[in-house]
């Protein structure tokens, strides 16, 4: 297996590895934007259950 | 009654004549800024006359779609309206039709002297006409979904066009290819009786959606 | 059989749902890695090279699935919006919000990978074939229901206003493709072929199958993640809400 072979994949390196780096990104860009959406609102409840007593009151 | 409520859009329309012209306006404002933008070759722009022509009237009509509903709505005649015995899809087709005399017939009366603008033809001049003539009630009662899922939203006329303009592009496509068609000598027929077929389907399908959207706003 | 009918129904209730999303979700994260890591290795070490395109080509192993994903998502987030307006079943609206992100997220990987497509293969970053420019065009579809739903306060409004754009869209999908590829034929002689062949060798299409599966099961298990956050936070706003007017009262 000739290695500098796959990754020049053929003198396309940057247009195949691009994309895949392109749409890597993407799907970690939309996990980490969730997960963070997660712990903001579970920081948020755990606040919000801690408070025995309401501001509003 | 269906008349009585297309005549006292007309009326209101004329009250307020200033918001009408200012959509004319920016009709032909859009339409000129292409030449400028672009050089005074008019070999060039007889080519791109038809789409730019045609995007600067679905601008237009997005500018004037924001008022289709909302002084109704911000009175409340808009609720008194939806709750008499009327179907709303009569509300909504009166609202259609006065939209289109007052906003739409002048830009499809304006887009041939536009058109002299980029050295079209007469016979393509004639073509536009036609194709804006269908098109635009096509755009006003589509659009008229966009303004009734919109009602007293901010983001107003944006959000309208940013929900609307990929609705529109099946319109663009078949009213600037009948004005492209004209100029290169073919038949503009295919792309006019589509953008016919398009306006039948519309006219059927699109105020119960219409409809729909503005009970979903009112509630 | 009756008590199994209620069991089913109970799900409906967000509140209920939560815990079962929960515990889907690595159920389809694991076996989306491991499908991803076995279509890549297949599209790479098991697909042979293409013989007009060279090594370009094995950018399709994301492109294609991604264009697919970005469509059947449509019409699934439409449906979902359907039902839920037509039922009144708020977590099936909140499925359709929670489709929405991901649906938009694949279309436009679907175009960044259809520009590095092209750019080796056609001389282009941008082409304005039929193909790419409808994807382009569902790009926008997304792009409006998502600013509509963001534009609403009231989550019921905002269900139902979705509902009706979704469905207004999913229904001017087929006119808009038919009307792009009309605009397409008329404008260019050539017509550009995706695949450079009348069939795909069949490693190619393995590759691509598997990769599309892996996509399926990634877009499960994401939209019940962010489907658990939709729900956290309705409720919360619910509960907010509730305990506000229960002070001042």
């Amino acid at each position: 297996m000739d290695w500098s072979d796959f990754f020049s994949m053929g003198g396309y390196a940057f247009y195949v590895w691009g994309s895949y780096l392109v749409t890597l990104v993407a799907i970690g860009a939309e996990v980490i934007a969730l997960v963070r959406r997660k712990k903001n609102l579970s920081r948020q409840l755990s606040r919000r259950v801690s408070s025995t007593g309401s501001d509003y009151r | 009654m269906f008349r009585w409520m297309v005549s006292r859009d007309l009326t209101l329309a004329w009250r307020r004549r200033a918001d009408v012209l200012s959509t004319l306006f920016f009709f032909v404002i859009v339409v000129s800024l292409f030449p400028l933008g672009i050089g005074p070759e008019m070999q060039l722009l007889r080519q791109i006359a038809p789409g730019v022509v045609w995007v600067a009237a679905l601008l237009a009509s997005m500018l004037s779609l924001g008022r289709l509903f909302a002084n109704d709505y911000q009175d409340g005649t808009l609720e008194q309206m939806l709750i008499t015995p009327q179907p709303v899809y009569l509300v909504v087709m009166a609202k259609v039709l006065a939209q289109w005399l007052v906003s739409e017939v002048p830009l499809v009366l304006m887009a041939p002297l536009l058109g002299i603008q980029f050295d079209l033809d007469g016979q393509t001049l004639f073509v536009l006409f036609i194709s804006l003539l269908i098109g635009t009630p096509i755009l006003s009662v589509i659009g008229s979904i966009g303004a009734g899922l919109t009602l007293g939203l901010r983001g107003g006329g944006v959000l309208i066009a940013l929900l609307i303009l990929p609705l529109y592009i099946p319109v663009l496509i078949f009213g600037a290819g009948a004005v492209d068609a004209s100029i290169h000598g073919t038949s503009p027929a295919a792309n006019l009786y589509l953008l016919g077929a398009v306006l039948a389907v519309s006219l059927v399908f699109a105020p119960w959606a219409t409809s729909a959207a503005l009970k979903i706003s009112l509630e | 059989m009756n008590s199994q009918k209620t069991n089913l129904y109970r799900y409906a209730s967000p509140a209920v749902f939560y815990p079962l999303a929960g515990k889907l979700i690595p159920w389809f994260a694991i076996p989306a890695t491991i499908l991803f890591i076995v279509g890549l290795y297949i599209g790479f070490f098991v697909a042979p090279t293409d013989f007009q395109q060279g090594e370009a080509y094995r950018i399709i192993f994301i492109h294609v699935p991604a264009a697919w994903m970005g469509m059947f998502l449509y019409v699934l987030m439409a449906f979902y919006a359907g039902i839920g307006w037509a039922f009144n079943a708020r977590l099936s609206s909140m499925m359709a919000s929670s489709i929405a992100i991901t649906g938009a997220m694949f279309t436009f990987v679907s175009l960044a990978t259809g520009a590095f497509w092209g750019k080796p293969t056609w001389g282009t970053w941008w082409v304005w074939d039929a193909r790419m420019t409808s994807t382009l065009i569902l790009l926008f579809l997304y792009i409006g229901f998502i600013s509509l739903q963001a534009a609403i306060d009231d989550p019921k409004r905002a269900d139902r206003a979705g509902a009706v754009l979704a469905i207004v869209g999913v229904i001017n999908v087929p006119i808009i493709y038919y009307s792009v590829q009309w605009w397409n034929t008329l404008h260019q002689g050539a017509t550009i072929r995706i695949l450079g062949k009348p069939s795909i060798e069949s490693r190619m299409l393995t590759a691509m199958l598997v990769m599309l599966a892996a996509c399926w099961l990634y877009s499960i298990a994401v939209v019940l993640y962010r489907l658990r956050c939709i729900i956290l936070e309705r409720e919360q706003n619910a509960a907010l809400v509730a305990e506000v007017s229960e002070a001042i009262a």
